[in-house]
């Protein structure tokens, strides 16, 4: 550390993708001394620690656990899990997502059944059970953490895109 | 009976249904919208943007927009599956933070390395450019200026850019972040065949009866090969999966044979297994007589630290890969050492499992895969360790047939198509030549149509070493396009900040959002992404994949294929060409690199009409010519011919990707065998034709120990890697809310027992500390990782907790590439 040279700059916080921050003290630089923002100007993923700088890290979130179902960005999604697994046995010996996904099991835990698709082997033939190239579920579905997103996705679900296109046909 | 909580939701939505039921809604307030025309969506197919598996996507465009994405059942590799990242595809374009204009630290108006961000036009950000390339350029030559690029850079933006710096700046300061991931794989296919990439493909997941995974997670990092593996592992009980790491991950979960090593010492289980063939009696003498030669390597390399380093002054023979011949006989004494109990002992592997993964070597009827990438690749012994793999593979005879697979896995999606094939190395040219042979160059030159004589014959600084180079002020302008170094580089504070803050740089970094590298630069330019171009890249497999361009990118975004040619304008054959060399072709004088490199005459060949009408292409429309299908043409005409053959650019458009080379009209499987390659002479059985007496290398290399291990004070090993949900740095999938909020930061996996013993709990907050640096993160006892005493795994896709300011800028002094699974840390709480 003993070469930096920390630059003055406010801190601003950073949602937009423009940054137009702060003036700052020139200082002298020589090859010897790097300029380092005192805090990110445009980095939006690194909150306010300046990049030659760490800060303490947010605590580890709870998994949600209600157990409601989540709304899909488009049919294809795999569903997220809307429930703690972290203590089921997922592995070639057994797979706990079955005891209540399984077609068998769906109606007693009124789970949703693993889709169709899930019966599918490589070549497109239906087998009379999940095809093992789908036995490992968290390869797809994963579970949610409690915390908010850092930066908003701006993506536009197809049902928006159908009915204004369906307005305009009007 | 017992009540379970699913026993309780179960009559909570008997319930909810009764209550629905009876209710019914007017025909007018109809909730589905049935109308074909605004129903519809255009599917058109693309491969994932994320690992080197290479899976095909189905792709749902509407309106402008990617509205939906989902595993392609007609592509091979998939077959309609695709991994938790793949499926969110459709929103890694659509983060509120995209730079969609260009941005350059200003002061009063002007560039000032100490100023703040600002908006600037597409002519602005290249007036500087211009300037600081000319600059740099008159008072240092070609090798004051560098780039950095990509195994992410499509097949078309690394050659437009190895062509720009090798062709156009006469400069060989162009490195992929692929040195960083598969430069160990490039050496050891070098060393050992000649030729650059596997000999085998996918379709030995389906052939195979045993799978050996070398530090390799599949089941996170090729989730969809991995898919493969368990599809054939729990189809076919007969089926063994061996799983050897540093710590116990998902993978284990389909281990038959689970081994957890200490770090460095596959090396040993390696050499173990080559002396049980041996002594055993399973060396396949009939192949070994044919096609493989023996020789014995130069030991005590070194580091690839700096010159100034002492581990580095104490190696005898520093960076060397020499070898001298030997034969069988000599090869066998020298791995007699190496007997079960002594790599019990290095490994901590119990020797009984040793032996069944021996076995499945050594067993003729076991058709045998094994599979390896970072593990392997990121050691300090890359090059050796690639070496070592493949003589098991040579002893046996077992390689290049169906399930009998030596397979290097890769980290990128084109870090084969574009880093490996085009030669975006710094002593690479396209097709597996080097700058270093005078006769490659002369045919380089020949294809480029640039005048003989002219490329430069000194490789030039490799990703580390232009890293170096940046902090000494030898290099002083420097081009990122698609990486994120300075969360991916190796020592970030004591090398890579001093580097790109050096007073004396200007930095210039294209990427899609603003990354911490973007913060550390002096002018960001913002690119388009994906099927925001059209592209191509190339998997572990040799499968080339090409795609159209589906959306537009947002604001003045543009592909790095446009920057790259774009900028190329603004320079002119006399400001960086030699004096003699324009004196002797004059009809040079005069030109632009744009006239030069792009315009000609063999770029510029296909016109606009050959383009799709169904599908947008901003670079050709710019430019005036089918950019991209010109490119790809003069580039294939380095291979075609000599074992790298590709097929018309416009097939690709129709198919889900073909595995060079790709011999009048048609795919390959396994190279070096007779059946399977029209390369291999009849009757011969196998030609490694990569080497002129068509026969493999197996090396003798010994154990040699890590750059820095455990101590009294510095007393765990730490390695890093990635998680599933996540691609490299985070950049693009920490913007998807589902993948974030499923892994949202990294965290200090750790034995409960160490974890104890320091007086920590999980949650705790901790500082992983190194002799280098140091972060803060929280300490995770549970969960998909579980290391065994004495060694942490930290991911290093967060970029609030830049863990690579702790770790080790070693490299493997042969290939270069750093070795980020092995240093020694502390951990304290704060």
């Amino acid at each position: 550390m003993k070469a930096l040279t920390i630059k003055n700059a406010m801190t601003f916080a950073m949602t937009a993708v423009l940054a137009i921050s702060s003036i700052a003290l020139p200082l002298t630089a020589s090859a010897e001394e790097k300029v380092i923002d005192n805090a990110p100007q445009v980095s939006t993923l690194r909150g306010t620690a300046p990049l030659n700088a760490e800060v303490t890290p947010p605590i580890i979130e709870m998994v949600e656990n209600n157990d409601l179902k989540r709304q899909r960005d488009y049919p294809q999604q795999p569903p997220t899990i809307p429930h703690d697994i972290s203590k089921y046995q997922l592995d070639k010996n057994f797979n706990k997502c079955m005891d209540c996904h399984s077609r068998k099991f769906a109606d007693e835990a009124q789970a949703p059944a693993v889709s169709v698709t899930h019966y599918m082997n490589r070549d497109g033939d239906f087998l009379g059970e999940v095809s093992p190239r789908r036995y490992f579920c968290t390869q797809c579905h994963v579970h949610q953490l409690e915390g908010k997103p850092l930066v908003e996705n701006e993506f536009v679900d197809m049902e928006k895109l159908i009915r204004q296109s369906h307005k305009q046909a009007k | 009976m017992k009540l379970t909580r699913r026993d309780v939701i179960k009559a909570q939505a008997a319930a909810t249904a009764a209550t629905v039921a009876g209710i019914s809604l007017p025909a007018s307030a109809s909730n589905i919208i049935t109308s074909s025309k605004a129903n519809k969506l255009t599917w058109s197919k693309a491969p994932c943007r994320f690992c080197g598996t290479g899976c095909g996507i189905s792709v749902a465009t509407k309106d402008g927009k990617v509205v939906a994405t989902h595993g392609d059942e007609k592509a091979p590799v998939n077959k309609g599956l695709s991994c938790v990242k793949g499926y969110f595809l459709s929103k890694i374009m659509y983060g509120k933070d995209r730079i969609t204009t260009p941005m350059l630290r200003k002061k009063d108006g002007v560039f000032n390395k100490e100023g703040d961000f600002t908006p600037v036009s597409w002519d602005e950000a290249f007036d500087i450019m211009e300037e600081k390339f000319k600059k740099v350029l008159k008072e240092k030559g070609p090798d004051g200026i560098s780039m950095f690029g990509s195994g992410q850079w499509t097949v078309h933006e690394g050659y437009a850019a190895v062509k720009l710096m090798k062709a156009g700046f006469l400069s060989n300061n162009i490195d992929p972040n692929a040195r960083h991931c598969m430069a160990s794989a490039v050496g050891g296919f070098m060393r050992t065949f000649g030729i650059d990439e596997p000999m085998g493909c996918y379709d030995d997941m389906e052939a195979a009866d045993a799978f050996v995974l070398w530090g390799s997670n599949m089941a996170e990092m090729h989730p969809i090969l991995w898919t493969r593996i368990a599809d054939r592992r729990l189809s076919n009980p007969h089926v063994k999966v061996a799983v050897l790491s540093t710590f116990e991950h998902r993978s284990f979960d389909l281990a038959d044979i689970p081994a957890v090593f200490t770090p460095q010492t596959d090396m040993v289980l390696l050499n173990a297994i080559a002396n049980y063939i041996i002594e055993s009696g399973s060396v396949n003498h009939d192949f070994i007589n044919k096609h493989v030669n023996f020789r014995e390597g130069v030991t005590d390399i070194g580091y690839g630290l700096r010159p100034t380093h002492e581990l580095q002054k104490k190696a005898k023979n520093p960076n060397s890969g020499a070898s001298t011949p030997i034969d069988l006989e000599a090869f066998a004494k020298f791995v007699k050492p190496y007997t079960f109990e002594y790599a019990e002992e290095m490994s901590g592997v119990p020797a009984a499992n040793i032996e069944k993964i021996a076995k499945l070597y050594a067993d003729p009827k076991i058709k045998v895969m094994s599979l390896w990438t970072m593990g392997v690749n990121q050691h300090t012994r890359g090059v050796w360790t690639n070496n070592l793999l493949y003589n098991i593979h040579l002893l046996t005879g077992k390689i290049a047939e169906p399930g009998n697979s030596p397979f290097s896995l890769t980290g990128q999606p084109s870090a084969c198509g574009t880093a490996r094939e085009v030669g975006t190395f710094s002593h690479r040219l396209p097709a597996d030549m080097v700058v270093k042979n005078p006769k490659h160059r002369a045919l380089s030159e020949k294809l480029w149509k640039i005048p003989a004589g002219i490329l430069n014959g000194k490789p030039g600084s490799h990703a580390v070493q232009q890293i170096r180079d940046l902090k000494d002020s030898k290099i002083n302008v420097c081009w990122n396009q698609v990486n994120n170094n300075v969360q991916a580089g190796a020592n970030i504070n004591e090398e890579i900040l001093p580097g790109y803050r050096n007073p004396d740089n200007f930095i210039i970094t294209s990427d899609a959002y603003p990354t911490v590298t973007a913060e550390a630069s002096d002018l960001i330019l913002p690119s388009a992404m994906w099927v925001e171009k059209e592209g191509a890249f190339g998997n572990a497999e040799r499968r080339t994949q090409v795609w159209y361009q589906l959306v537009n990118a947002p604001g003045d975004a543009r592909s790095d294929l446009w920057q790259l040619v774009e900028f190329s304008k603004r320079f002119k054959t006399d400001e960086v060409w030699p004096a003699e060399i324009l004196a002797a072709n004059p009809e040079y004088k005069g030109k632009t690199l744009y006239e030069v490199l792009y315009k000609n005459g063999q770029v510029d060949n296909f016109p606009l009409s050959q383009i799709s009408p169904d599908y947008e292409n901003q670079e050709s429309k710019d430019f005036g010519f089918y950019l991209q299908k010109g490119l790809f043409e003069e580039y294939a005409s380095f291979g075609r011919g000599h074992g790298h053959d590709l097929a018309d650019y416009d097939r690709y458009h129709k198919e889900r990707g073909l595995r060079w080379p790709v011999v009048n009209g048609v795919e390959t499987k396994w190279r070096f065998k007779e059946g399977s390659d029209p390369y291999v002479a009849k009757g011969t059985g196998w030609q490694f034709y990569g080497k002129k007496d068509n026969r493999a290398i197996i090396f003798a290399l010994p154990y040699e120990p890590p750059a820095e291990s455990p101590d009294e004070e510095f007393n765990m090993w730490l390695s890093t890697g990635r998680v599933l949900e996540h691609w490299h740095s985070g950049s693009m999938t920490q913007r998807v809310p589902e993948l974030y909020k499923a892994f949202p930061n990294a965290v200090c996996f750790m034995h409960p027992e160490d974890a104890k013993k320091r007086g920590m709990r999980r949650g705790d907050e901790v500082k992983v500390i190194s002799r280098r640096g140091e972060i803060r993160t929280r300490i995770e006892t549970r969960g998909r990782n579980k290391p065994p005493v004495g060694l942490v795994f930290v991911p290093w896709f967060d970029a609030s907790q830049l863990i690579n300011k702790v770790t080790l800028d070693a490299t493997d002094p042969l290939s270069k590439q750093t070795d980020y699974k092995k240093c020694a840390v502390k951990i304290e709480k704060v």
